[in-house]
């Protein structure tokens, strides 16, 4: 694995909100095929983070540097908006459960279609044969991915109506309907049951081995450990640690920040 | 099996009541005779009509209430006319009625009430046209008059400083309306919900004080007449004939815009309308480009009313600021909100309703406009999801066992 290429680079990255340092000079970098998972206490600024890729905040300074492993072609993020960010194959979900509620679970998937589709007024009002045929195609991809997520059962359902983790293996599929290469998962099990938890690992095992690198951030330690292949931690807006599962484990500074320090008396 | 409690919670909204109207409806002053007239059987009157309508009120209520658990308890059955919309062999004739009724319309009844249902059917355009930017794109636009006014005065004063004919007009009144569109909605982009209600409203107000203190350019106050009618081939028509000829004009401009309307919903565009209303952030991580999508939103809206602008300024004949007050927004307003948000035949409906209704509410002379107030508070209190809620349409694959009534509740 460590000879594949780096498709994220981040140098650096800081967001300050006024005096408050959410993120404070953190360096993170994911390679192709590799499943890195963010973690750290609450409040320790992974969303943020996530935000700051996204494109949804602004980085006060540092380097986001993403590379298309399909072209080797390699992009600046800083200031980009987020539908830019997602076109040049980023895609994420929200830890708060940001579906499109009143829509179908088909629509919400070919919403992600949108950036890789085209049509416009002209060809929604003619519906010519390039719209027809660009709409079919939107219909039957987004098929397939619910398929991939176990959703195709009720592609007519409104979203809303979901369970819970339906409603989190929607938002993957939605992100997935974007193509991206890389796949930012923001808490993907929380409020899972068990059984559901493992489906999900292995939806995200499945993700990963069609070549999508995945970042996710996750509080259920034994889904972090078990998937993934480097972990960063992160406490106080600064990165505390990075390395391979059985590292990260032993390491003094990340039980330091999970469980406190020791008090002797 | 009625409780005492709601009597006496009745009784005392009806005592609130005979309170309330006590100044206008008991004392009478005659300024003449130099009298006060005490007219006590009013107020014994408001008494017992408040009496009656509020148990009313409740008995509806409790009623529905019960049908609503008993609905729970069964499957969810769909309202009629959305089983109708759905079904094509139902829908089809149902159109094709409607659109036969429309185009004898002129034949079957007097030029008043052609007149009248021209009038109807111009905000049943505009309704639709404001539907594309609250109803499916939740952009809650306050000012829309402002492009209904630019299209009127766009046929008011090209045909006045440049004798341009309607037909020229028609179009570059639609483009102007669409462009000025474009520009009210760059400063707005970061606007949603209230603030952009304010704004919006705001610049409604601004175009029609332009035109009403721009003497120079628009005349002012007192408006531009003689504002000629549509040609048709350069022949002479009689009064009563133009106004059927106005009528068709509408007629046909109301088919082509359900048209393009439903055509955009239903499509790659129209879903991204959607999405952008539910949740704005989540929208642009799928890659959608909130500003692209907004604008168009926008200027087709906009294109809508400055095309009915121009039909307005040909069918009255005049135009002046007067035209375009906030009262005026507030109605196409309530057209999209009373028929439903997004959805083509509840804002079709609710264009009928709202402007037809005070029409034939005439007979009740000055209690019209009360008589018509009240219908609209109890239409919102009863139904405010609009008489016809929007449907999204259904997929069928091999493999989905979801039955088609699940995608709406």
């Amino acid at each position: 694995m460590s000879d594949s290429p780096t498709i994220l680079e981040v140098e650096g990255l800081s967001k300050y909100f006024g005096g408050i340092k959410a993120i404070d000079n953190v360096d993170l970098d994911i390679r192709q095929g590799e499943i890195v998972a963010l973690i750290g206490p609450n409040g320790a600024g992974k969303t943020t983070f996530f935000n700051c890729l996204t494109g949804i905040y602004k980085p006060t300074a540092g380097d986001i540097k993403l590379s298309d492993p399909r072209n080797g072609k390699s992009t600046r993020l800083n200031g980009k908006k987020p539908n830019k960010i997602t076109e040049i194959g980023m895609a994420r979900t929200f830890q708060n459960i940001r579906l499109f509620p009143t829509m179908s679970v088909l629509e919400n998937v070919m919403i992600g279609r949108h950036c890789r589709t085209k049509s416009l007024i002209f060809g929604a009002i003619t519906r010519n044969k390039a719209t027809r045929i660009e709409e079919a195609q939107i219909i039957e991809r987004s098929y397939e991915i619910l398929k991939k997520v176990g959703l195709h059962r009720q592609v007519n359902e409104q979203a809303r109506n979901l369970s819970y983790g339906a409603q989190r293996r929607l938002e993957i599929g939605r992100a997935l309907a974007t193509e991206p290469f890389l796949l930012l998962l923001d808490e993907p099990a929380a409020g899972m049951n068990p059984k559901e938890t493992e489906a999900l690992v292995a939806l995200i095992r499945e993700i990963c081995a069609e070549g999508h690198s995945i970042l996710l951030i996750e509080h259920d330690m034994k889904l972090v450990m078990t998937l993934s292949d480097r972990i960063f931690v992160m406490d106080y807006g600064k990165k505390i640690a990075q390395g391979t599962p059985v590292e990260v484990r032993e390491n003094p500074a990340v039980i330091k920040a999970y469980l406190g320090e020791d008090v002797d008396a | 099996m009625f409780p005492v409690k709601e009597l006496k919670r009745s009784a005392l909204i009806s005592l609130w009541f005979a309170f309330l109207t006590f100044p206008i409806m008991v004392i009478k002053v005659d300024p003449i005779e130099r009298i006060v007239h005490w007219r006590w059987d009013n107020m014994f009157f408001i008494a017992f009509g408040s009496f009656v309508l509020s148990i009313l009120a409740k008995v509806f209520m409790i009623q529905k209430e019960r049908r609503a658990s008993r609905k729970k308890r069964k499957i969810a059955a769909e309202p009629l006319i959305q089983r109708i919309a759905r079904e094509p062999r139902f829908l089809y004739p149902l159109v094709v009625a409607c659109f036969a009724f429309g185009v004898s319309f002129p034949f079957l009844f007097s030029t008043y009430q052609t007149n009248i249902m021209t009038t109807a059917l111009m905000y049943v355009v505009l309704g639709l046209g404001l539907n594309i930017v609250v109803g499916v794109a939740g952009l809650l636009d306050l000012g829309y008059v402002a492009f209904y006014a630019v299209g009127a005065y766009s046929y008011a004063l090209l045909n006045l400083n440049f004798d341009m004919g309607f037909w020229a007009v028609l179009p570059i009144g639609g483009l102007l309306a669409a462009f000025l569109g474009v520009i009210l909605g760059f400063p707005v982009l970061r606007l949603r919900g209230d603030y952009l209600a304010i704004v919006t409203l705001g610049f409604g107000e601004i175009i029609r004080l332009v035109l009403e203190n721009w003497n120079a350019f628009s005349q002012g106050p007192s408006g531009i007449a003689n504002i000629p009618r549509p040609g048709f081939f350069g022949m002479e028509m009689t009064f009563a004939g133009g106004i059927t000829y106005i009528y068709y004009i509408v007629l046909v401009l109301v088919v082509i815009t359900i048209f393009v309307v439903n055509r955009l919903q239903n499509s790659r565009l129209g879903r991204a309308w959607l999405a952008l209303r539910e949740d704005e952030i989540a929208c642009q991580a799928m890659g959608i480009d909130k500003t692209k999508t907004k604008l168009i939103a926008f200027s087709l809206g906009a294109f809508w009313a400055g095309f009915v602008g121009v039909l307005f300024a040909a069918k009255t004949t005049f135009v002046n600021p007067a035209s375009f007050t906030f009262l005026e927004s507030a109605i196409i307003l309530s057209i999209v909100v009373l028929g439903g948000m997004g959805s083509i035949i509840g804002v079709i409906v609710g264009a009928l309703i709202l402007i037809l209704l005070p029409e034939y509410l005439r007979a009740l002379s000055e209690y019209r406009m009360l008589a018509f107030g009240a219908i609209l508070v109890i239409m919102m209190v009863f139904k405010p999801e609009g008489i016809i809620s929007n449907v999204r349409r259904s997929y069928k694959f091999k493999g989905t066992n979801t039955p088609e009534g699940e995608i709406h509740e």
